[in-house]
């Protein structure tokens, strides 16, 4: 099947560039890593257009485990969902190999980078593309394990190193329950094939399972179970903290893997696996709240950030709330949706501030991610500026951009949904507002106003090369018209195609309000958008000593949010220092240092003693040697003797 | 005509005294004397058997003895005399360097 070149193209990108990279490919990676990603950007369009015919693929190309009743196929499923996905992660993952060819430019490790990326997007592909859980767990560990080498990269500072750690140590505990997930499912349902498993997942309802001497309802333990990998992997509370920290990677790695696609392949998969939520209330509601939760708490914790990437990352966490939130109230098709858009202004704010942070670099900045030492950058680099613009007016919903059709799909849903959905709506308007102040805090800081940085430096800063700008160009362009293709049917009749499209997968979503409701919900997210933008640019713009006064008012609240609610640190307390106090008392001083050491030194000493005395037999004297022959041969003569 | 037994004791004889030699003596040349000594006095017991037996196999079994006696006293002495050169002198308590 043509189709198994679109993860097979980018895995050998990889295996070219690691062999072969250090000694002979060096500066012309891209040449290698590029061409294989467009090759399966063009080859997921056709998979794509084959979709939109109405031709689902589902193949198994090798049988890869077979164990009794246990079979796992190597096995493509290409649907409505997936082509959405591969997509999304093909078309961003070639323009943000595109700009990393700039921004990467001269790093020693550049082929290194270009590996590491086209493994990431292999990986990412196979999670997408899976059609049985085992295949879509080893696509997971792999991006994760792309993730930690991507976090790592620059692996001489050590921020970054403990990054990478961090965001690998957290992901594996919600990679614990994902696993015994999987595990489940083919307990319950003895085979890991979406179609078997989804087929049957009717007749498994109201079964039970003993946990602990409790009686358990065995599909929502799986989706309990399943959501915990998500929620590790998408960075939901509480298992958020390792995303900020990941904006210590190169930024084109935040941008592709920590923005746009590995960070959504929760969402994707909470999507999939709607036949087994949608069976499960108590699932449904878990996955809702924490979305909404994670969606306004993130948004708190952006406003006070000062670190440009910080901002967005947090951001990023409090979008993927949004999704949850949608996927929770069973507007599955609303959640890919604004997974789909999200990709392209998110991606478009990330490579932005990355195009910022080279110009910075480039005049020697010393401190060139902190937004209190920028601004006044309109004037040089105005592409960065105007794409800047139409990702803000994107995320923060302003009508007939990308993100308000998704966002505004959500929050109607939301709303739609009783009681704990009115209550989720709420939650996600407050969000917006602070996502529209936060984000507009975010331009006016660094682009308006006068620069603040080293006088020295401003005249160095100018606009970032072709190879960075062009990417940014159309990733705007997919920031505005990327919605387009979801206008919910109040505003335009029959234009609802995402919703349309992805019906056969995910269904259509439930419950029915009128139309002055709806345009109502709308009227509110644009009202709360407008809101956040106008409290930013009184604040950062008029009156520019006001933030510094607030702060200073309410110095309790703002150290709260200045400092992430103390979460790393409770962390810290909690679940850190007591396994490193563990380690070092219980494992390096006893089990290391005497069974392991033992064991090693023992065996050693033992065989050492017995030869030292065994030496002794070898004295060097002829006569001695001699005398042992003679003896030796007077028994072999005896023994034939005496023993016929 | 000489009877079997008288060979095979002379045999003996000089097997007892070639082993008590190698082993009683320090002087590297006698021991080597001593191991000719034993060789031969298998030779001597091959030949007789083989005259006893009216069979030609022992006496193709010296031939070998011979040879191989020749060789080894051809390699041995050779080793003796490089051996002296760096270390004048052929006593074998003297001779230790393989000392455990």
């Amino acid at each position: 099947m043509i189709y198994t070149l679109i993860p097979l193209l980018p895995l050998l990108a990889f295996i070219i560039n690691i062999l072969f990279g250090r000694d002979y490919i060096r500066d012309k990676a891209h040449l290698i890593a590029v061409p294989a990603v467009a090759g399966s950007f063009l080859l997921s369009l056709v998979a794509f257009a084959g979709v939109l015919k109405g031709e689902v693929i589902n193949v198994n190309v090798y049988s890869w485990i077979v164990s009794g009743d246990f079979n796992v196929s190597i096995g493509f499923l290409i649907d409505q969902l997936t082509a959405i996905m591969l997509m999304v992660v093909t078309s961003i993952s070639t323009l943000i190999f595109i700009y990393s060819i700039g921004y990467m430019h001269g790093d020693k490790g550049y082929y290194r980078f270009f590996a590491y990326l086209s493994l990431f997007v292999f990986s990412m592909l196979i999670l997408v593309m899976a059609n049985n859980f085992l295949l879509l767990y080893f696509g997971w560990e792999a991006v994760g394990l792309c993730s930690y080498f991507l976090i790592g990269y620059w692996y001489e500072k050590k921020s970054a190193a403990n990054a990478g750690k961090k965001a690998f140590i957290v992901n594996r505990f919600g990679d614990f329950g994902f696993g015994l997930g999987v595990i489940l499912i083919f307990l319950t349902f003895g085979s890991l094939d979406y179609m078997t498993v989804f087929s049957g997942a009717d007749s498994v309802l109201g079964q039970t399972i003993n946990l602990f001497g409790y009686e358990v309802d065995t599909i929502t333990l799986i989706c309990l179970l399943l959501f915990c990998g998500a929620v590790g992997k998408s960075a939901q509370m509480p298992l958020h903290v390792w995303l900020p920290d990941a904006m210590e990677g190169p930024t084109p790695v935040s941008a592709l893997i920590h923005a746009a696609t590995m960070v959504t392949a929760g969402v994707f998969m909470v999507a999939r696996s709607n036949p087994l939520f949608s069976l499960s209330a108590t699932a449904m509601n878990t996955v809702a709240v924490v979305g909404g939760v994670t969606a306004i708490f993130a948004a708190t914790i952006a406003l006070v950030q000062k670190d440009i990437k910080r901002v967005i990352a947090y951001s990023t966490v409090s979008q993927l709330g949004y999704m949850f939130l949608a996927l929770g109230v069973g507007a599955y098709s609303a959640g890919i949706f604004h997974l789909y858009t999200h990709a392209y202004f998110k991606a478009l704010l990330f490579l932005g501030s990355g195009s910022v942070i080279h110009a910075l670099h480039h005049a020697k900045h010393d401190d060139e991610q902190n937004m209190e030492k920028m601004g006044g950058l309109k004037k040089y680099m105005p592409v960065t500026y105007w794409v800047f613009i139409i990702a803000t007016l994107s995320i923060t919903g302003i009508p007939g951009l990308a993100g308000f059709f998704s966002k505004d799909e959500i929050l109607w849903r939301a709303y739609l949904g009783g009681d704990l959905g009115k209550f989720l709506w709420f939650l996600g308007v407050a969000a917006a507002v602070l996502t529209a102040f936060y984000s507009w805090r975010l331009i006016y800081l660094t682009f308006h106003g006068s620069y603040r940085g080293d006088p020295e430096q401003e005249h160095h800063i100018h606009e970032s090369p072709k190879v960075i700008t062009v990417p940014l160009i159309i990733l705007a362009v997919g920031a505005v018209a990327a919605g387009w293709v979801g206008i919910p049917p109040v505003i335009l009749e029959h234009a609802d195609r995402i919703g349309e499209f992805l019906a056969p997968v995910l269904g259509h979503p439930h419950g029915h309000g009128t139309h002055l409701e709806e345009w109502l919900v709308i009227a509110v997210s644009v009202a709360v958008a407008v809101i956040g933008w106008l409290v930013a640019m009184f604040m950062y713009i008029k009156k520019t000593d006001l933030p510094e006064k607030i702060a200073s008012l309410f110095k309790p609240i703002y150290n709260l949010l200045f400092n992430k609610y103390w979460i790393d640190e409770l962390y810290d307390k909690i679940f850190v220092q007591p396994v490193l106090k563990a380690s070092d008392r219980i494992v390096l001083a006893f089990f290391d240092a005497k069974i392991i050491e033992g064991v090693v030194n023992g065996i050693p000493a033992l065989i050492g003693g017995f030869s030292k005395k065994l030496r002794n037999v070898q004295t060097g004297f002829l006569s001695n040697y001699g005398l042992a022959m003679a003896i030796g041969a007077l028994c072999i003569i005896g023994v034939f003797i005496f023993m016929r | 005509m000489v009877p079997l037994n008288w060979y095979i004791i002379l045999s003996a004889i000089m097997f007892s005294i070639g082993v008590v030699g190698f082993l009683a003596r320090r002087n590297l040349i006698i021991m080597f004397i001593s191991i000719e000594l034993m060789l031969n006095s298998v030779n001597i017991s091959l030949v007789a058997y083989s005259h006893y037996l009216q069979s030609l196999r022992g006496q193709i079994l010296v031939f070998f003895i011979i040879t191989v006696a020749a060789a080894e006293a051809a390699i041995g002495l050779a080793i003796i005399i490089a051996f002296y050169k760096n270390n004048p002198t052929i006593k074998v308590d003297e001779i230790n360097l393989l000392k455990g």
